[in-house]
């Protein structure tokens, strides 16, 4: 990953380079290298995993909000941010994450808890509002804890940034090789406390890989109309910490990028950040109409990362029709029974409000 | 002799709000409309709809994510004459921009020895209900009550929003007007009827720090405002017929507080229940309890009471969140109890 700059943004584009390509234009690490080669198998289950939770929560959410659509009914209650299209992003990332290894998500949360190991069943119950829910039904799905993976999410947009940084000058100051891993959208790079952030890391050398997830929008704000520059490539530069731009939702790509960025950060670098061009193949919450976004709709099945991704690995033979149908059938046994699981924990008596205030 | 019928329809709380602020953008080039997804999307609770179709980009304007930047900016254009409309959208997320706020917007006018105008407008989201969690279901019009500076407005139905937001867009004072989710007449989430009423065509004013009486009794006051006060009414006219008559007034704002109307019904009734769905202490039940106290304790027959949310953030699940909110059947309980 080469330092970024204004003038020199290291852009990588693999829509024409073929899966396997080298994600450094500088020509830094080659492949063999690299620390860990990705096993394809395990990025496509991960990411499978991840749409088929996505998939069946959208079900089950939708399922029970008839005839009147009303957002707070239901067994699933308020709002519902999904992030199918932006499996790469996380799995590709989490793929050289380490227990112990800390993340803080924003809204749309759901493919980092379940790709950075936060347990399917617990968070099932919490987003079902559960006494076994991750947070006994007091944070819902923008606000699940799990401190065993050092994982944690915040619905105010960019307010995960100083957060990870604070984790991050916990492991420095400890003396452990743990890395933090502050993830949020494109609209976030607008908000104060991204800025603050990059600053402190870069300033105190923190062990920190800032993610951002390019999906095109903020909710109904295009990135045309919400930000000044192309990439944020160009912002890291601008603070002195090494920036690439994703160009592609490409799983391996992720991975190779994300890579280099959190080998860095663990051998004691410093932060960086990687902006990752990915897809909000859905809306924005669950019930968001969408016509604010014309003619992008209309592409956005043939974007999806994750049929050209077995499509790649069917013809590169890792893997096979049976296969497909085998991980898919795996990923929908797993979730159903997180399902059944949220569905037949107890609901918390209401004077449970009033616990957990204070510790 | 001709009687002029004034032109009203059913419309929604939402819809009051768009339609006062399109009236006085027609009126006043000076008065523009920023904030997230104000556009196109007509505001993620429908305080903007429509605006974009008719004043365009220009005086539309969608921002990036960043409340200090935008509603600093509102501060700004407002201190040389414009009269901006910032929307921030949910209450909640004053925290990345309370500085411009509080610092700024709610004290300029006063630093300046009232040399600087502030004539702005900062609408935002409020109340819970819906599951949204703790960092979406907050009220917290006591939290900026409390600061010198604003007037704050939260109305209860779509007439008072109409005429609220044309008097904040007049008014010379930056303005906070909050709207609950739950009274906006949003087509996909539960709501009460009240949430649709008659509101005329033409441009009209309510006073800012006039209270209503939302409904006259004689046993009980309850002192409310905002989605509250829909509760109330609900829960008087079902009180009506065990013989109970209950008297409603709707703050409609907390600064400047309409203490005579609270007094006058209190002195009436000598039986008080203050119902808010913000945090309990330090608050707005408080605030009236202590204007009771200061002002004669004697006019109550019983102790008051006060039903708020007790004071723990708002919790997610469904049983949980109701457990502290103020509902129907605690207000309905409570009046009893004041009763009893
Ligand atoms: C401080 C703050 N402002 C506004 C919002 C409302 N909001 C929730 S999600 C969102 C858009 C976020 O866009 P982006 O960061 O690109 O993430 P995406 O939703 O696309 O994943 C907005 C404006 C919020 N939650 N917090």
């Amino acid at each position: 990953m080469a330092m970024g700059s204004a003038s020199t943004v290291p852009v990588v584009d693999v829509a024409t380079a073929g899966l396997r390509a080298s994600i450094d234009p500088a020509g830094h690490r080659p492949k063999e290298e690299n620390m860990n080669s990705p096993n394809r198998l395990d990025l496509y289950r991960g990411m499978v995993r991840i749409r088929r939770y996505e998939s069946r929560i959208l079900q089950e959410y939708h399922a029970d909000k008839k005839p009147a659509w009303d957002i707070g009914a239901g067994l699933i209650p308020g709002e519902m941010h999904l992030a199918a299209g932006q499996e790469p992003t996380a799995v590709g990332v989490c793929a050289h994450l380490e227990k112990g290894d800390a993340i803080t998500a924003p809204h749309r949360p759901h493919h980092f808890a379940l790709a950075h190991g936060v347990d399917m069943n617990a968070m099932t119950a919490e987003i079902y509002g559960r006494t076994t829910g991750l947070c006994r039904g007091k944070g819902g799905h923008m606000h699940l804890f799990d401190p065993g993976n050092h994982f944690s999410c915040s619905g105010i947009i960019a307010e995960g940034y100083p957060v990870a940084c604070g984790q991050a000058l916990a492991f420095k100051r400890r003396g452990t090789d743990r890395v933090a891993v502050a993830v949020a959208g494109e609209g976030a790079a607008n908000q104060g406390a991204f800025h603050e952030s990059l600053n402190l890391a870069a300033l105190w050398n923190l062990p920190v890989v800032f993610v951002i997830e390019d999906n095109d929008w903020a909710i109904s704000v295009p990135r045309s109309r919400s930000t000044a520059t192309a990439s944020n490539a160009d912002r890291a530069a601008g603070y002195g910490i090494p920036g690439v731009r994703v160009e592609d939702n490409e799983v391996e790509v992720v991975f190779e990028a994300a890579g280099a960025a959190v080998e860095r950060a663990r051998s004691g670098e410093g932060p960086s950040l990687i902006e990752i061009h990915t897809l909000r193949l859905w809306g924005h919450f669950e019930g968001d109409a969408q016509a604010y976004r014309g003619a992008d709709l209309e592409t956005v099945d043939e974007r999806d990362p994750i049929p050209r991704y077995a499509t790649a690995l069917l013809e590169s033979g890792d893997l096979t029709e049976d296969r497909i149908l085998t991980i898919a059938a795996e990923a929908d046994a797993e979730v159903d029974a997180a399902i059944a699981f949220a569905v037949d924990s107890p609901v918390p008596a209401p004077e449970d409000a009033l616990l957990s205030v204070f510790a | 002799m001709t009687v002029t019928e004034i032109p009203t329809r059913r419309i929604t709380t939402a819809k009051a709000m768009a339609e006062a602020i399109a009236l006085e953008m027609r009126a006043d080039p000076d008065v523009f409309v920023m904030g997230e997804d104000v556009g196109p999307y007509g505001g993620i609770f429908g305080s903007t709809t429509d605006l974009f179709d008719e004043f365009g980009a220009d005086r539309v304007i969608d921002t990036p994510i960043s409340e200090t930047g935008f509603i600093g900016a509102g501060i700004g254009a407002a201190i040389e004459g414009l009269r901006p409309v910032v929307e921030l959208m949910f209450v909640d997320f004053y925290g990345v921009c309370m500085d411009q706020i509080s610092n700024h917007m709610a004290k300029i006018h006063y630093e300046s020895g009232g040399a600087v105008k502030v004539p702005m407008v900062l609408m935002a989201a409020a109340g819970a209900g819906y599951s949204d969690g703790a960092q979406h279901s907050q009220c917290l019009w006591g939290t900026f009550a409390h600061l010198p500076g604003i007037k704050v407005v939260v109305p209860s139905n779509p007439y008072d929003a109409k005429g609220l937001m044309t008097s904040a867009i007049r008014d010379d004072n930056p303005v906070l007007f909050l709207f609950h989710k739950g009274a906006q007449g949003l087509v996909w989430m539960k709501k009460n009827p009240r949430s649709i009423a008659d509101v005329p065509e033409e441009a009209f004013t309510v006073a800012i720090g006039e209270a209503a009486l939302a409904r006259e009794g004689t046993d009980v006051t309850i002192v409310t405002l905002s989605l509250s006060v829909q509760h109330s009414l609900d829960v008087a006219e079902q009180l009506e017929a065990e013989g109970i008559s209950v008297e409603i007034v709707d703050l409609r704002s907390l600064v400047p507080l309409d203490r005579d109307t609270v007094l006058d019904s209190v002195a009436k009734t000598g039986r008080l229940l203050v119902v808010d769905e913000d945090y309990e202490s330090f608050g707005l039940t408080g605030e009236i309890a202590a204007v009771v106290a200061e002002t004669d304790p004697t006019m109550l027959k019983k102790p008051l009471r006060r039903l708020a949310v007790p004071d723990v953030p708002i919790p997610y699940a469904r049983t949980l969140e109701y457990g502290i909110l103020p509902t129907r059947e605690k207000i309905a309980a409570a009046v009893k109890d004041l009763m009893a």
